[in-house]
């Protein structure tokens, strides 16, 4: 991509200079402090928070909530020129020339990752009431949910790298404590060890960036880092963008990390729509838009972004088509729509907002349609399988309403929300570059394929339930959520309204003036249109006119095969990494074995034999003994004479 | 004064006081030869001695012979120990004391 070298170069790349937090936003600490408080109330409580835990961690996620409300309105009153605040609250690291201080950075794009994850957490959080209604260990549940929603919160309002790993750290630690909460079933445990192992990979990334940032600037705030970035040399750049690309990687589950994120549906699934909405998966896009003022001066790290986001989005859709198991469609349309903006972010300058703008609108419907997929199964008895699905539009009509908004949120249907945000992302690619976007394109029909399939083995199609099975709808505390998602899913595009979602981000993210396509706008969203309606018909075509099969049918196309085995991910692990890596440490065993140790026990068995010789000089007879003696004086005499000799 | 025939009695005596220490099994005898060995050191010390005109030697030597007495003591009382208990005074048969 030639052209984003001159981006760089153009592109006025603003500096972090936040204003002192004063008045309302004195109070921005509690934001993160709420929540945190609840998990340790919760977890540090025992037994006796039972009874009423999980209100407690609904009201401080509704109480975060109603603060970053109170926050982001005062954000508006201020001048645009003054809307970044600082908050320093102590002293966190200080050794030596480095000093960090547990500083928060209150701006655009904090202010709209706040409402988003407190937002929708506290949807979750009330929808788990209904969920978790009887599960012994909810109270626990909810500690979890709670601690998951600060980890986030620290990620995003942290103003220095160090700060944000923490977050990051946070984040991984609740995902794992989530995905594993039903740890008994063994699945769910490997599921968990999965997730926080490959995430680890990508934590190496961030903190390998961190510690390079601090070589290298000889500071790891957002404000040093970012003056300081443009004069740095282009190599250094490009390595930590490349190792923050790495660690957005790991937590946004991209390609090459991407395995942990379909087996993360082992948890609950309030989990996997907090994991898949509101946090979590967004933190990677969240660091590379944090991140402009590196990736802007790293155009090779920014070009791989792209890749790594092109392939990914292909990759999850293809991923989606084939799965039976509705909770992992969901997974892999997540994948998608992560690559989506990650696309949007490693377009630069003319990408970042729509990036948030897209992760906006897909925290929206995707928690609207994961807790949906969870109502359903709370319908059918915790059946997964869409093949037992079927005709449940009028056992569950809510669900199936609410369901419908976010399915056509995603597919793109004019209109609704990610409709706006992803012709936006699909403008932009093909702006950059004809393949990318041809890509983009494909991605938004089968992605409008594989959501049509779900809907139509969900909610249409004959009735395939098991006999034992009589469907109902969930509880009103449950569904009140899903109305509320449901409308959110629809009028997220407002926020593009008079482009102010773009204006509300340019300081932050930097602004550019429109870029040219070969085609009118109009005529390209009609294609994205005509593509999304393409996907829907066949879907139509293939699955709602022919009878679905109870079992997944056995005698399917190679690329079925390779789709249901999650494109070989897992395979792909093993024979690169895992398998590798075994016979490695087996190596090191047999190499520890025979020649650390037989060194070793090698010399022990020398002295040991040695000695057994030598001892047979003490043989118990004098005159031996005076002979030694006669030997040793000669020796002495003959060492004197050879010495007074020379 | 020539002190070289004095010498090479020294050297006689020592070298007939080790082989009988080396080549003889009774304690009686070693010891006997170990006491020919500390003589004939004597007589070397005290060939010095008055070859070079000072009493160094001569004082050596009288120590080595209070030496030697204290020796035979505790020596003999030895031997009469294991003589008594052993029924035996060879040298090589107090060999218990091994590997």
């Amino acid at each position: 991509m030639p052209d984003v070298t001159a981006l760089a170069a153009e592109a006025l790349v603003p500096v972090v200079e936040p204003f002192a937090a004063d008045g309302v936003f004195g109070l921005l600490w509690l934001v993160i402090a709420l929540p945190l408080a609840g998990a340790v109330v919760l977890l540090a409580g025992g037994r006796r928070t039972d009874p009423w835990g999980h209100l407690l961690g609904t009201a401080t996620a509704a109480g975060s909530f109603l603060l970053s409300l109170v926050l982001f309105v005062a954000l508006l009153g201020r001048g645009e020129e003054e809307r970044q605040i600082g908050q320093e609250l102590f002293t966190w690291i200080q050794v030596g020339g480095f000093d960090v201080g547990m500083d928060l950075l209150y701006d655009q794009l904090s202010a709209l990752f706040l409402l988003l994850i407190t937002g929708v957490g506290s949807l979750i959080h009330v929808y788990s009431i209904g969920y978790m209604a009887h599960d012994p260990r909810r109270r626990r549940f909810f500690g979890y949910l709670n601690l998951f929603v600060a980890a986030m919160l620290m990620l995003v309002l942290a103003a220095d790298y160090l700060g944000v790993f923490l977050g990051w750290e946070g984040v991984g630690l609740a995902s794992y404590l989530l995905i594993g909460f039903w740890q008994y079933k063994p699945s769910a445990a490997a599921a968990a060890k999965k997730a926080f192992v490959i995430n680890r990979v990508g934590d190496m990334g961030m903190s390998l960036a961190v510690m390079l940032m601090f070589v290298t600037f000889g500071t790891t705030a957002f404000a040093g880092v970012s003056a300081a970035a443009g004069e740095a040399d282009s190599f250094t750049l490009n390595a930590i963008g490349f190792l923050l690309l790495l660690a957005a990687c790991g937590k946004s589950a991209q390609v090459p990390l991407q395995a942990w994120l379909l087996d993360a549906m082992e948890g609950p699934t309030p989990v996997s729509a907090l994991i898949h909405a509101a946090t979590m998966v967004t933190a990677g896009v969240y660091l590379v838009v944090r991140s402009n003022f590196i990736f802007e001066n790293a155009p090779v790290a920014q070009t791989a972004v792209v890749i790594v986001a092109v392939v990914t989005l292909l990759w999850g859709a293809v991923i989606g088509c084939a799965k039976d198991d509705i909770k992992k469609v969901l997974a892999g349309s997540t994948m998608s729509q992560i690559g989506y903006m990650m696309l949007a972010a490693g377009l630069g300058v003319a990408g970042y907002a729509f990036a948030i703008f897209h992760l906006l609108t897909h925290g929206f419907f995707k928690a609207n349609m994961f807790l949906g997929a969870g109502s359903v199964m709370h319908a059918m008895d915790d059946d997964v399988d869409m093949r037992h699905y079927g005709m449940l539009q009028k056992a569950v009509p809510v669900t199936f309403l609410t369901f419908a908004m976010g399915y056509l949120a995603i597919i793109g249907f004019p209109g609704f929300s990610g409709f706006w945000s992803k012709d936006k992302i699909i403008e932009t690619a093909f702006a950059d570059n004809l393949v990318v976007g041809l890509a983009a394109l494909a991605g938004a029909g089968i992605t409008a394929f594989y959501m049509t399939r779900l809907m139509l083995m969900t909610f249409f199609t004959d009735k395939r339930w098991a006999p034992e099975v009589h469907p109902h709808e969930s509880p009103r505390v449950m569904t009140v959520p899903l109305v509320v998602l449901a409308a959110l899913s629809v009028l997220g595009g407002f926020l593009l309204l008079g482009d102010w979602i773009v204006e509300w981000l340019s300081p932050v993210v930097g602004a550019e003036e429109h870029h040219e396509l070969a085609v009118p706008a109009i005529v390209l969203t009609g294609i994205i249109t005509l593509v999304v309606a393409a996907g829907v018909a066949l879907a139509w075509f293939t699955i709602g006119r022919s009878e679905v099969p109870r079992t997944a049918p056995a005698q399917v196309s190679p690329v079925t095969r390779a789709a249901r085995a999650d494109l070989y991910g897992d395979a792909i692990n093993d024979t690169l990494v895992v398998r590798p890596g075994s016979r490695l440490v087996s190596g090191l065993v047999v190499f520890d074995r025979s020649v650390v140790d037989g060194a070793v026990m090698g010399q022990a068995a020398a002295t040991g034999g040695l000695s057994d010789r030598l001892r047979r000089v003490q043989n118990g007879f004098v005159r031996s003994y005076a002979l030694s003696l006669l030997g040793g004086a000669a020796l002495v005499v003959l060492a004197l004479l050879v010495v007074n000799l020379v | 004064m020539n002190t070289e025939p004095y010498i090479v009695l020294s050297a006689i005596l020592f070298t007939i006081g080790c082989i009988g220490v080396l080549v003889r099994r009774n304690a009686i005898v070693v010891f006997m030869c170990v006491e020919l060995m500390l003589n004939a050191s004597n007589l070397a010390l005290v060939t010095f001695a008055k070859a070079n005109g000072n009493l160094e030697g001569q004082v050596a030597a009288f120590f080595v012979m209070v030496v030697a007495a204290a020796e035979v003591v505790v020596g003999l009382a030895i031997i009469m120990t294991i003589f008594r208990t052993r029924r035996s005074a060879s040298v090589d048969d107090a060999s218990l004391l091994k590997y």
